[in-house]
């Protein structure tokens, strides 16, 4: 995975709560087997019409907010379905990070899987994001784990958590896999010492 | 300590920090997945992932494979005229071939929704992990298992290494009190959809819910497996209960579980480790009596969108309590649901009606739904279908003849698989049909573009079918 580096853009403002997955990529696009190529795909059903033309009143269709790398939405982002698809479709669109003041927990781990930094602010900070949305100009800055904000040459820096060991993966676009592959021996223990309690086919 | 705590301890496989990345408390820990169940549209990359790294399932005999989301209800016999579904659908024969994994696959009479086998199956055990690619992995709590989905890069990695790393969730109770007075028409799926409604779509994000109190400890193991099923439907990580006496009679004798002095010994164990504890610390919790509660409807575009069959349509303002950008959400839905405020939910005409998923598609479901079926005719307005949980929900279903109700009564009875419940198939709702539905999300699309649910109780659906629109089934009863 390539690993996470600082970058400045503006955001695309996408105001609403509790965004499904089945919007953020509907079901007719899990059909493939692989996991490149769904950013075409994303907000389908809101992006396109049923004959597959623009629908111009939707953000995404604006070409104001062409080539952004933040997304701006509201609470309770990425609820329902588990689908990886919704950040397999967020990232080859080329959004790199999203902000709302919560997520939806299943999509908020599947984005550190794939490169993608979900950020929760506070409900005035993305407020805030929201009301100069034309003005501002965000830098991320993940090892400080802040973002600075420039509205009309003025900037400030909004804090945001984040757990560490899923800072590192994204900073050092690590494999997971490799990683916890190191844990072989504690594994292994754990398979023996349980090996009566859990029945076996 | 909570049931959830035990399970919890019982499966730490590693708790100082991952990679050296985490020394810290509130990291992840390392946690052994006893059960990894699979399906045809989460799998495929995460299998081609292994095979791009050289890497191989590290417990075949722990995973077991199906195909259910993408899969026609209509006979067997024909071919799947999607190419694209075939395509998955041949992808998961050829990765189980090729890394030994067990599969119930279209020709097998044990083929089925993923969460519908695996506890007829026996797969599904007390005391357990459990994790799928699916976010109705929860409905697998309902056994005393920490159950909960995952995406496909966490299927590669229990794939892998058959563990996960997890930063603790908090413990949520939810006490469920109260008597039914009608338990045939005031339904598990009522009391969830309720509790729902009550603490919103992300009122249980970051919890583990145990689900407590009498009326649980009185439901079937079926009737508990919907409530656990809805439990991601407000956000839940995982949903739980308790197991007990109900628990251990289902298991036994089930194929996968364990026989004789085995089975007796795993008893004894979670009757002992996984005890209900009266005086467990939760980090949250909350208490709903629901003796007064009335079949429930859902007239939005997500499941907290939910009012008393007798109620009518809410208003923005009403719904969202002073919020307002939940007003806004609530203006969006009446505006792509075609409703408005104040209209009675019961004078809505419904297109269609679903009976099936992974949360009302077991025996059970269709014995209650038939109940208001028998004898009647579907409204001719109407196109209803019955999409049995699985090859063995629907050979036990037509011993009981309950194949002949439906249809005799104008219903389709179809093969097992998702089916309506998020579209995949073949079957799905056209552009502005209304449907009444026993699945568990009404969002936007689900169930096709621009199609509308409104979900409730199988009874429930199944009289909407007769009558082309809601009606209050207490009063059928």
């Amino acid at each position: 995975m390539e690993p996470f580096r600082r970058f400045r853009s503006k955001a695309i403002p996408l105001d609403m709560v509790n965004i499904d997955t089945d919007q953020i990529i509907p079901k007719q696009f899990l059909k493939l087997v692989h996991k490149t190529g769904y950013g075409k795909y994303l907000f389908y059903d809101w992006r396109f019409s049923s004959e597959g033309k623009p629908i111009e009143d939707f953000v995404l269709n604006n070409v104001k907010y062409n080539n952004r790398q933040i997304l701006l939405t509201r609470d309770n982002f990425g609820s329902g379905s588990s689908r990886e698809h919704a950040a397999w479709a967020i990232r080859d669109y080329g959004l790199k990070t999203i902000i709302a003041p919560s997520f939806a927990d299943i999509f908020f781990n599947n984005c550190f899987k794939n490169g993608i930094l979900p950020i929760r602010l506070s409900q005035q900070e993305v407020e805030y994001l929201f009301q100069n949305i034309d003005n501002v100009e965000l830098e991320i800055n993940l090892p400080a784990q802040e973002i600075i904000v420039t509205v009309s040459g003025n900037s400030k820096i909004m804090h945001f958590e984040v757990e560490e060991s899923k800072k590192r993966i994204l900073l050092d676009g690590l494999d997971e896999i490799g990683i916890t592959l190191r844990y072989h021996p504690y594994i292994t223990e754990y398979e023996n010492r349980n090996s009566t309690k859990l029945p076996s086919y | 300590m909570t049931t959830f705590d035990t399970i919890w301890n019982n499966h730490l496989v590693y708790t100082g920090g991952k990679g050296g990345l985490h020394s810290r408390d509130g990291g992840p820990s390392l946690i052994y997945i006893d059960r990894h169940l699979i399906h045809e549209v989460t799998s495929p990359q995460a299998f081609e992932g292994l095979r791009v790294s050289g890497r191989k399932v590290r417990r075949p005999d722990l995973t077991f494979a199906t195909m259910d989301h993408n899969v026609p209800t209509d006979s067997r016999s024909l071919p799947i005229i999607d190419e694209v579904s075939s395509t998955q659908i041949q992808t998961l024969i050829q990765n189980c071939r090729e890394f030994g994994i067990t599969l119930f696959d279209l020709a097998s009479p044990d083929q089925g929704i993923v969460h519908i086998i695996g506890p007829q199956l026996g797969i599904t055990l007390p005391g357990t992990t459990i994790v799928c690619g699916d976010s109705h992995t929860s409905t697998h709590g309902a056994f005393g298992a920490i159950a909960f989905g995952i995406g496909t890069s966490e299927v590669e990695h229990v794939l892998a290494t058959q563990c996960l790393w997890i930063e603790k969730p908090k413990t949520f109770a939810i006490n469920i009190t109260g008597v039914r007075k009608n338990p045939h028409t005031v339904t598990p799926k009522d009391i969830i959809l309720s509790i729902i409604r009550r603490i919103g779509t992300a009122g249980a994000t970051g919890t583990v819910i145990e689900y407590r109190g009498n009326t649980i400890s009185e439901l079937s193991m079926e009737q508990r497996m919907t409530i656990c099923n809805m439990s991601i439907e407000a956000g839940a990580r995982a949903g739980l209960i308790t197991p007990d006496q109900t628990t251990f009679d289902y298991i036994k004798g089930r194929r996968y579980a364990p026989r004789d002095v085995e089975i007796e010994n795993m008893v004894d164990f979670w009757q002992e480790n996984l005890k209900a504890n009266r005086n467990a610390q939760f980090d949250k919790s909350v208490s709903v009596n629901i003796s007064g509660i009335a079949p429930q409807v859902t007239w939005g575009t997500n499941p907290s969108m939910t009012i008393d069959v007798t109620e009518s349509i809410p208003y923005p303002e009403e719904f969202a309590k002073g919020n307002e950008n939940e007003a806004k959400a609530a203006v969006r839905a009446l505006q792509y649901m075609d409703l408005s405020p104040g209209v009675h939910i019961t004078d809505i005409p419904i297109d269609r009606v679903f009976i099936g998923s992974c949360t009302n598609s077991r025996l059970d479901d269709l014995m209650e739904a038939s109940l208001v079926v028998k004898g009647r005719r579907v409204s001719s307005n109407v196109r209803a279908m019955v999409v049995p949980g699985s090859q063995q929900v629907k050979l036990d279903a037509e011993r009981l003849g309950l194949d002949t109700v439906f249809k005799e009564a104008g219903f389709e009875w179809r093969e097992s698989g998702c089916s309506m419940c998020l579209g995949m198939n073949p079957d799905i709702l056209a552009r502005g049909e209304r449907c009444a539905s026993t699945s568990n999300r009404n969002f936007e699309g689900r169930q096709g573009a621009g199609g509308r649910t409104h979900l409730s109780s199988p009874i429930m659906a199944a009289a909407a079918a007769i009558e082309g629109h809601f009606v209050d089934v207490r009063e059928w009863l």
